[in-house]
């Protein structure tokens, strides 16, 4: 082999340098060509994405309520935030509860399914598209105006009761269970969740459960020994992605509300209140106070959750 | 002890009753179908009650009437200040603009980050992974100020003009993952016919990329299709209205006599999404099992 290049003819050697000279300006060109392809998404990052978000860091410091120019007023936005506005600490609490309740059930019952659907199973592309359809519609007004009526006073859930000699009120009426129609809301939409779960569970090798089944396993002892850790990457994603959608949820609790959070504040999202401090009562510095708070509560929030990985989350390398 | 059945290939070892499966195969079939049907009654509800004259809209839990009619429609689509034609020909317009935005900016960006080297790209890259975790309402006052000195309230720039320049980093990271695993060979060959950049881009990559590209343009109509938020932000006209925000606007101003309009009309808004999502459901459950999308 180390013959022939040694005696390679001129016209060989002289191709390799053409090309070589070829190459640079071919690489040259490139980011030329590179900045092109990437304009406008460089335009968007930074006239719509970092540029605002620098702006509005600047406007949490003010008052401005987009008639009269911006006021600085320092952290006063904060301080009337932590101090004085009770609604804030309503929206806060109300997020809080519906992330503790929304997260883990939505979790729990995807995998649940997702672990009945890993199996030879006949229907499965048709299970899978039927339990994967609701996702498409849970953020959508439609959808939102029916739970509204199913949760009603004489809507399908009480209805159903009533054949049992049970008589309830309304439950989106109700300040007690308004959150909880929500709730259920964003559980019915766990289709995708729950797609990705399987698409975790089918990577996991069946050798493991072979071997482990030889041993004498059983069924739990391999699904908490076996399926757990191997798809603790999954359920990290998993749990990351949906607590951080669910502390962005707006359209449901705007549309079974009517705009207003209620009753008695009960669905009054943070994003709700964002919406309703910066859009309906022009406190356009309150409102980027109150989004740069939930940045920062967001990144505190992963930052842990990446951080706690370490100690739960198993890769197969180590 | 004596259930040994692998994970995704059931084998039957020695010691395990064949029936045993097959009861099995049963209890998780009826379990499922349990599931589904508690999930999806809601639709199959609305659906009927759509067609069912309004007095009895509220009685029964049932699917069916002796009184179908098609009243609720027609009543529904000229109930809105303007008609339904009006909102789904708005709310049309948006989501093709902005899917062919999202499907022009992400690709071009995409195809830099998988294909091309040039400076700052792995902080560029950085970059783009974390808008992707970013909540949208950091933004939302900034850009409600930016397109209000630009004179966009009540025109759709604001709703479309930012997928034209790549807001949506999901979809471009998508992308990228998928154009990283093409095979490089097809690239040099196209080069060594002579083809730039653009030429490889255009004949032999997007070609190539032909299921991501699907996936993004679903996602992007699902999602503009439904959007609620920015309608209701920057368009506050009513002719120029979305159905998400009609439909809204309908609920606020209907009593209970005209609930079956409303329902009408929330079952026309979903049946794009249920139409096209029966047509491409593969590409989409396969699009959210690898890239993990909502």
């Amino acid at each position: 082999m180390s013959v022939h290049t040694q005696t390679s003819s001129p016209e060989t050697i002289q191709s390799v340098l053409g090309s070589k000279a070829r190459k640079r300006d071919w690489r040259k060109r490139e980011v030329a060509v590179a900045f092109v392809f990437l304009a406008p998404w460089l335009i968007g990052l930074i006239g719509l994405t970092l540029g605002p978000m620098l702006y509005s860091l600047y406007l949490s410091f003010t008052d401005y309520n987009l008639l009269s120019s911006p006021k600085w007023v320092g952290l006063q936005n904060f301080v009337t935030m932590f101090t004085s506005d009770e609604r804030f600490w309503v929206s806060t609490r109300v997020t809080i509860v519906y992330v503790i309740f929304g997260v883990p059930l939505i979790l729990i019952v995807s995998l649940m399914i997702a672990a009945l659907l890993n199996s030879k199973i006949a229907f499965l592309s048709g299970y899978r598209a039927l339990f994967y359809l609701p996702s498409l519609m849970g953020a959508s007004v439609a959808i939102a105006a029916l739970w509204r009526q199913i949760f009603g006073g004489n809507g399908l859930i009480n209805q159903i009761l009533s054949y049992f000699g049970i008589e309830a009120g309304s439950w989106v009426g109700n300040p007690d269970t308004a959150l909880g129609t929500l709730v259920v809301l964003a559980l019915w939409a766990f289709g995708s969740t729950m797609i990705i779960f399987l698409a975790g569970l089918r990577q996991i090798p069946a050798e493991l459960y072979e071997a482990a089944a030889v041993d004498g396993a059983g069924r739990v002892r391999r699904f908490l020994n076996i399926t757990l850790p191997m798809l603790t990457p999954i359920i990290f994603f998993n749990a990351l992605m949906v607590t951080i959608n669910a502390f962005q949820a707006f359209t449901p609790a705007y549309v079974i509300s009517g705009g207003t959070g209620g009753p008695v504040n009960s669905t009054l999202f943070y994003t709700l209140y964002l919406y309703q401090q910066g859009f309906a009562q022009l406190n356009m510095g309150y409102a980027s106070a109150m989004a740069w708070l939930l940045v920062a509560v967001l990144a505190i929030f992963s930052g842990l959750f990446f951080w706690s990985s370490r100690y739960w989350v198993y890769y197969g390398d180590k | 002890m004596t259930s040994v059945k692998t994970h995704t290939i059931p084998r039957i070892y020695p010691g395990t009753p064949v029936k045993n499966t097959f009861v099995r195969a049963i209890i998780r079939h009826a379990l499922l179908i349990c599931v589904l049907f508690v999930l999806l009654y809601p639709l199959l509800w609305l659906l009927g009650a759509s067609f069912r004259p309004n007095n009895e809209v509220f009685n029964g839990l049932g699917l069916f009437s002796e009184n179908y009619t098609i009243q609720n429609y027609i009543d529904g689509w000229g109930a809105g200040s303007a008609s339904f034609t009006r909102y789904f020909g708005n709310s049309l317009l948006v989501t093709v603009v902005s899917i062919l935005g999202n499907l022009f900016s992400c690709s071009l960006t995409a195809y830099a980050f998988a294909r091309l080297n040039f400076p700052f790209k792995n902080a560029l890259f950085a970059i783009l992974i974390g808008t992707m975790l970013l909540p949208m309402h950091v933004t939302l006052v900034p850009q409600y100020i930016l397109f209000n000195k630009l004179g966009w309230i009540n025109t759709y720039f604001p709703l479309t003009i930012p997928h034209w320049l790549g807001v949506d980093a999901f979809f471009i990271f998508l992308m990228v993952q998928f154009i990283r695993n093409l095979p490089r060979e097809l690239d040099e060959s196209a080069r060594l016919d002579g083809c730039g950049h653009f030429g490889i881009f255009l004949r032999i990559v997007m070609p190539l990329s032909l299921p991501a590209i699907g996936t993004t343009a679903m996602f992007t109509f699902i999602w503009t299709w439904n959007d609620f938020l920015g309608p209701l932000l920057y368009l506050n006209r009513s002719d120029m209205q979305t159905v998400p925000l009609a439909l809204n606007a309908f609920l606020d101003s209907t009593g209970q006599s005209s609930y079956g309009e409303l329902f009408a009309m929330s079952v026309l808004s979903l049946a794009p999404i249920v139409g096209f999502f029966i047509v491409s459901q593969r590409l989409l459950i396969e699009g959210i099992a690898t890239t993990g999308m909502k």
